[in-house]
């Protein structure tokens, strides 16, 4: 059956070339995400949720477009995200990849998605690198990166006299681009690092490495991971009495997802930067409202969920303006860079042709409990990074696709 | 106590030869991807049938259960990663330098391990096998979590351009069969008959004056070198180099696939991994059932199927499989 | 006369210890299982686990606190055992031992599995029980006083076992039971009963251990399989016949870990490998195992 429906539309594909290609209105895209581990969180479900809120509102079925969604789990193994990828490239023919948490996930299925002309827009991994080392004519970097956490979280901590640090650090791709800008920022502000410690991903027990941060005497212990990880180290150094004894965490990395599972008292006055937060105006609150409805468990979206929806959102602008799917991602991408971005939930922005989609960043601080007025009331805004500081200046970007 | 072994129950059945059934293994495997089997499917589960055979090499022909035999599959993957993609080396030296570099580590843990038997020589290859593994999860040339990515494939021999699917295809049938081959001429052979004589009763042979703990040994470090040599094809592949490769739960995966498809047989490690590898694929969306899954055949296996398939198979046709 | 670096040493030992605390629990139960069944539980992390989840879910299901959980899910998980024990391995006797090691190793991936479905693979807070809160200052470190309980209250179980197995009626049994059952059955005592037992309250130890480590590592399906490895090298290194070898070593093992922490940390996950190896070239039946 299937062969002879396939031979049918090629013979009418072959009878009126033309038309036959003009109205490809076929997309397929996937999701690619951590759904049960350390990051399931930060993404997980609400990714998948975020995405097919995108293609609702996009109302590209109306049009008459028909957009499958698929998703899988790549549990956060750069092995696994890669299988997975190369599959929906060869065998399930999708168009795009979008999600995808976790730098080392992220840097690995880059290569595919480059090698296989796919459209891959990532919203959750941190790295840097992805806008300027690996960057890629196929690639575009949504949600945030190292570098703005550095100099976001990292530049205001260390202008608040918090001068030297030790970091703890999630031994991959992501913990060590996070050491590695923070500590260009630090240096470059006068502050000093006195050392750090690499711990495993998914780590359950901190205590030695938190022993270590304290005996380094450091007034800053920074904390690049994420996560689970994030949240452990937190919970831990107050058992162990760290954060009373004088030193201080900085969470160079949190969600609003860690903030709402510690809860306020333990995660009070703790400055971090994100690029999106639910109640952070009209546009914000609104998508949040009819997010959080249909989560199972009624969070409200992370910053990574709401990046899937607003990169998907621009990917279909983008096959609108072109009339039908080329089924070619660098052309695709390109096509993106070329419109301006515009959602109720990142603002206007753009696309840098090093693939870095940018917007502005904002220092949040996290409330002390009595300031909480309703639930998910959380955050104090301290400061906005403008669009064009909270990103790698396109003149130091490392990436060969910039024109010098 | 008397205990029965940890071996084949092998049926005493006539000598035949096994030829025609290898031909015709070769045969189905060679036209699978032009029957529409994705192709990156078959490549896989041959890599891993051809690890899953020389691990019953040691079980199944020397009686040690390796519990630790990640480590070559992982091993050679890194080595080989880094010989094609540092060193740029072409990707049959790639794949024979990860080759030897498992079976040198064979010897290595070989020596201490074979020390041991039963059940102590099991707990001591996995141990020894998490001691690799949280080498490579710290080592600078691995690359830890995020592993070595984006391997080349290049021209094979110079001439075979494997970054087409079915050339590489072909090349990697060519290195499963040669492997295979191999295992089947060392069990057949006289060193392979004194294997067999050692795993029956080894202070029989020592006192025939063979020098077990050397043919031991030697056993070690050939089923070593030959899962490097699937390891190692399997990063040509897949060209990427993880740490799933070396946790201990492809120990366990490996042992798995030849008790399901019977261990000691000569086919049934290739049933095994084909089944096993089918299973992952094409249940992965069921996530974490595909573990329970593997649990369940495991516990079946072990109390009521303990020949596994192709051992069931070789008890009905009476022959040797 | 503390300066940083006594400081730090002390603090490292101090988290080895409370490490060698659960290796010591738990190989104490591995060897307790071996000494009698001969087989490896592969199964003692994942039920080990279970026992974390049981104090979870007594906590937040059934609003049972932390101390009715540390007896009742040993029991709960111990009664599992027993039922494994009935149902599956003891159709394994008279086979050769590994089956025993493969069997249990399947069970271990169906109960992870299971639970990794339900619950992902991050982990679920357990808050630490209200009299225990706080700390002490000691001076080099802060001590939890959570923590500082799970030293003392471990390394009491570990004595009562070795007590109850080495010096009582009832271990004498159980010691000749496992040198000559058929002589000790013939004596009226019913061994396959005792077997079953004896797996149970190995079981019950896993599960008291990982009532114990819910607070500190949060309740995750994997945490048994992360911990499972190291313990079997502990096993190994103490020997495997020795209930005293299982618990100094466990002990002996975490200490060696934190010093490890200390001088070199990028070695402190190998050490106890490194030990191992270097035991079985010179004694390949473990510190105090027999021949």
């Amino acid at each position: 059956m299937k062969t002879s429906v396939s031979t049918l539309a090629l013979m009418a594909a072959l009878a009126l070339p033309g038309a036959a290609f003009a109205q490809d209105k076929n997309v397929k895209i996937g999701v690619l995400d951590d759904m049960s581990g350390l990051y399931a969180d930060v993404g997980g479900q609400g990714s998948i949720l975020a995405a097919q809120m995108a293609i609702e509102d996009s109302g590209m079925a109306a049009k008459g477009w028909k957009i499958d969604l698929i998703s899988a789990d790549h549990q956060n193994k750069p092995d696994v995200g890669v299988n997975l990828a190369r599959q929906w490239a060869d065998q399930e023919k999708v168009d795009g990849i979008f999600g995808v948490l976790t730098s080392s996930v992220a840097l690995a299925v880059n290569g595919v998605a480059k090698e296989k002309n796919l459209v891959y827009m990532n919203s959750g991994a941190a790295t840097s690198d992805l806008t300027n080392s690996a960057c890629s004519p196929n690639t575009v970097h949504w949600t945030y990166d190292t570098y703005l956490l550095a100099n976001g979280t990292g530049k205001a901590v260390v202008k608040s006299g918090g001068d030297s640090w030790f970091f703890l650090t999630a031994d991959y791709a992501f913990g060590h681009a996070l050491e590695r800008d923070t500590t260009d920022v630090i240096k470059a502000n006068n502050g000093k690092v006195l050392g750090s410690v690499r711990h495993p991903l998914n780590s359950a027990d901190f205590s030695s490495f938190l022993l270590q941060a304290q005996a380094s005497k450091a007034k800053i212990i920074g904390l690049a991971n994420a996560g689970g990880d994030t949240t452990n180290a937190i919970k831990q150094a107050s058992e162990f009495g760290i954060t009373g004894s004088g030193q201080q965490l900085a969470a160079l990395l949190l969600f609003y997802s860690d903030v709402h599972s510690l809860g306020l008292k333990m995660t009070q006055g703790l400055q971090f930067t994100e690029t999106f937060y639910w109640d952070l105006n009209d546009g914000t609150r609104a998508f949040s409202k009819r997010f959080s409805d249909r989560m199972k468990n009624k969070n409200q979206p992370t910053m990574v969920q709401a990046g899937i929806y607003a990169s998907i959102i621009h990917y279909m602008k983008a096959l609108e303006a072109n009339g039908s799917n080329p089924h070619d991602g660098v052309k695709m991408v390109e096509k993106m860079k070329s419109m301006p971005t515009d959602d109720a939930l990142f603002g206007k922005g753009e696309i840098q042709p090093n693939g870095r989609k940018i917007h502005p960043g904002y220092l949040f601080e996290v409330k002390k409990p009595q300031e909480s007025k309703y639930p998910g009331d959380y955050y104090k805004l301290i400061a906005t990074i403008p669009a064009n500081e909270a990103f790698t200046p396109l003149d130091k970007s490392a990436c060969a696709l910039v024109k010098k | 106590m008397t205990t029965t072994p940890i071996k084949p129950v092998s049926p005493a059945a006539p000598e035949r030869s096994e030829t025609p059934i290898i031909m015709g293994m070769i045969a189905v495997l060679a036209v699978l991807p032009l029957l529409g089997v994705y192709p990156y499917f078959v490549m896989q589960a041959l890599c891993f049938a051809l690890f899953a055979c020389a691990f019953n090499l040691l079980i199944g022909y020397v009686g040690l259960l390796s519990f630790g035999h990640a480590m070559f599959l992982g091993t050679a993957g890194y080595a080989s990663a880094h010989a094609a993609k540092v060193w740029g080396l072409a990707p049959e030296l790639s794949i024979l330098f990860g080759t030897l570099a498992s079976g040198a580590l064979g010897v290595l843990v070989g020596l201490i391990a074979i020390r041991r038997q039963g059940i102590y020589f099991s707990m001591t290859t996995l141990a020894l096998a998490q001691m690799i593994y949280f080498f490579y999860l710290q080592a600078k040339f691995t690359h830890g979590e995020d592993g070595i990515q984006g391997v080349p494939r290049g021209l094979f021999l110079g001439v075979l351009d494997i970054s087409k699917p079915l050339v590489l295809f072909y090349v990697v049938l060519a290195i499963f069969v040669a492997g295979f081959l191999l295992i089947y001429r060392t069990i057949n052979s006289p060193f392979g008959e004194i294997l067999k004589a050692i795993r029956e009763n080894e202070p029989r042979a020592i006192s025939l004056g063979y020098r077990t703990a050397r043919y031991k040994l030697a056993a070690f470090a050939l089923s070593a070198a030959l899962a490097g040599l699937a390891g190692a094809t399997k990063v040509i592949v897949s060209q990427n180099a993880s740490l799933t490769d070396v946790r201990w739960e492809m120990s366990g995966e490996v042992v798995l696939m030849t008790l399901v498809g019977g261990l000691g047989t000569i086919f049934g490690p290739v049933v095994g991994a084909f089944i096993i590898i089918a299973m992952q694929q094409y249940l992965a969306e069921f996530g974490q059932w595909v573990l329970v899954i593997q649990g369940v055949i495991f516990v079946a296996c072990v109390l009521a199927f303990r020949r596994g398939i192709v051992g069931e198979a070789a008890k009905v046709l009476r022959r040797n499989l | 006369m503390f300066n940083i670096s006594t400081q730090a040493l002390f603090a490292q030992l101090l988290v080895g210890l409370i490490n060698g605390s659960f290796y010591a629990l738990l190989s104490l139960g591995l060897a307790v299982i071996f000494g009698m069944l001969n087989i490896i539980n592969f199964a003692h992390g994942a039920l080990y686990m279970m026992g974390a989840f049981c104090a979870y879910f007594l906590l937040n299901v059934l609003g049972i606190n932390y101390w009715m959980a540390l007896i009742l899910a040993p029991l709960l998980i111990g009664f599992l055992g027993v039922v494994l024990e009935r149902t599956m391995l003891q159709r394994l006797a008279g086979l050769d031992h590994l089956y025993g090691l493969l069997l249990t190793f399947g069970l271990a991936l169906i109960i992870q599995g299971l639970f990794q479905n339900y619950f992902g693979s991050s982990g679920l807070p357990y808050a630490i029980p209200q009299q225990l809160t706080g700390g002490q200052n000691l001076g080099f470190m802060f001590l939890p006083n959570y923590r500082a309980w799970v030293v003392i209250f471990s390394l009491t179980i570990c004595l009562a076992t070795w007590f109850a197995i080495e010096k009582t009626k009832l271990g004498a049994y159980l010691r000749a039971a496992t040198e000559n059952p058929t002589l000790v059955r013939a004596f009226g005592v019913n061994v396959p009963r005792m077997i079953t037992l004896t797996y149970g309250f190995g079981v019950g130890l896993a599960a008291l251990a990982g009532v114990l480590s819910a607070p500190i590592n949060q309740v995750r399906p994997l945490m048994g399989a992360d911990l499972i490895i190291v313990v079997f090298a502990v096993v190994v290194i103490g020997g495997m016949g020795s209930i005293m070898g299982s618990i100094v070593t466990g002990f002996a093992l975490g200490i060696l870990e934190g010093l490890t922490k200390y001088f070199y940390p990028e070695a402190s996950n190998t050490v106890v490998f490194v030990i191992m190896a270097i035991v079985l070239m010179v004694k390949p039946n473990g510190l105090f195992g027999r021949a």
